[in-house]
């Protein structure tokens, strides 16, 4: 394959999250850049949560996968300027992370916490008669909802500022 | 004293209070009261343990500080920085909660600030954590609430846990002189005093919801001496734990 920022971004395609597999890095908004300079490939990415375990394994399937892509050497860089909100995340990827059977974050609106406590649909029925059990999950992007609706607990996507 | 000194002093603080507040939260792993307590501590623990990283890591980078592991791990106890209320075993599920709720509240109230400071290093980190702390402080207020709504005994017990944990937070905004004058002037961050002032407003409104009584600031002796390298007994213990595996082989790679 040509070496090309169009293939490059292809092959990003390519590299999920570790933690919620129907997910990769574009979806989540994690790539702040691409570039090709002197025969190799730069990219910056920013991981969703300042101590995310699974950063440093992110980083090497980014450099595994698009190097293999492409036949090219790729240095994968922590981008330190650029702030990830849960907002980076595309509309495509909030509907796959719904089939999966998390709920997607809200828009997340600065200081107000209303976002999380009120009316998350529910993962498993879509109903809004929900609340907050627990903003800490399985992983530390999650939080735990009750369906009234329903009778489940549901995980989401926390909105991030 | 020059700014870097300065600096390096108040990034140890804060990343020694993170790491070792982290690894009182993972001491409830497997021990919460109900299974999301659990979670919830482990995963702050998480957060504080990477907070204490990405600090030690711009101490490396931009103040030619030692490897964060290292710097961690292998300080002598009287080279620790932080402050009394963190190193505290941690007592009954009231007094840890507490103390998180009085911890996670400075933390919010430092980070807010920073996003401000001259120190550029510091801005898109504080902007970072201070979204991450929110949680840790939802989490914190609700649990806080329902307690001292959920009868005489549990009202009691969280009143008697702000009454201890109070002073020791206290400790939390040591006054840094020098160091601490420096910082202020070259406007890196507003100084402990203006930061204490803008908590027990932010804690105030919380507590007056649970209909708590804040201890009269005139009346406690502050717990000072942490961010001079005088630390309780507990301490040193901690850090022979916290420590021992990387101690075990310093240079292990994973």
């Amino acid at each position: 394959m040509k070496v090309s920022k169009e293939n490059i971004y292809k092959a990003l395609e390519q590299v999920m999250d570790p933690e919620i597999p129907v997910l990769n890095v574009l979806d989540l908004g994690m790539i702040t850049s691409v570039e090709l300079s002197a025969g190799e490939v730069q990219i910056r990415m920013i991981p969703t949560f300042a101590a995310c375990p699974a950063v440093e394994l992110i980083r090497r399937n980014i450099k595994t996968v698009v190097e293999g892509a492409l036949h090219t050497t790729v240095n994968v860089e922590i981008d330190k300027e650029a702030h990830w909100t849960s907002n980076r995340m595309t509309a495509a990827a909030k509907e796959k992370l719904k089939n999966f059977g998390i709920a997607p974050p809200q828009i997340a609106n600065g200081e107000a916490y209303s976002e999380i406590l009120l009316e998350t649909p529910c993962a498993h029925c879509g109903g809004k008669n929900t609340y907050l059990r627990s903003p800490f999950g399985s992983t530390l992007c999650r939080a735990i909802h009750y369906c009234r609706d329903c009778g489940q607990v549901f995980e989401q996507f926390k909105p991030l500022e | 004293m020059t700014k870097n000194n300065a600096l390096t002093y108040l990034l140890t603080a804060m990343a020694d209070d993170a790491l070792v507040q982290g690894h009182r939260n993972s001491e409830w792993t497997g021990l919460g009261p109900v299974m999301e307590e659990d979670i919830a501590f482990s995963s702050m623990a998480q957060d504080k343990i990477g907070h204490a990283w990405a600090l030690y890591r711009i101490q490396q980078e931009a103040l030619g500080g030692a490897d964060p592991d290292q710097f961690a791990f292998l300080r002598n106890e009287k080279d620790y920085r932080c402050c009394h209320l963190v190193e505290q075993p941690n007592g009954e599920y009231d007094f840890s909660l507490m103390r998180h709720f009085l911890f996670d509240h400075a933390e919010a109230i430092r980070y807010g600030q920073l996003q401000q400071s001259s120190f550029a290093p510091l801005q898109p980190l504080a902007k970072k954590l201070k979204g991450e702390i929110k949680y840790h402080t939802l989490h914190a207020n609700a649990w806080i609430t329902q307690l001292c709504r959920g009868g005489e005994e549990s009202y009691a017990r969280m009143q008697s846990a702000l009454n201890v944990c109070f002073p020791l937070a206290l400790g939390l905004f040591e006054p840094g002189g020098d160091a601490e004058a420096l910082l202020v002037e070259e406007k890196v961050y507003p100084g402990e005093k203006a930061l204490k002032e803008l908590w027990m407003e932010r804690i105030y409104s919380i507590l007056t919801l649970a209909a708590l009584n804040l201890p009269d600031e005139k009346n406690v002796q502050p717990a000072y001496g942490g961010r001079q390298g005088y630390h309780t007994e507990h301490l040193q213990p901690l850090l022979d734990e916290m420590g021992a595996v990387f101690r075990t082989d310093p240079a292990a790679t994973w």
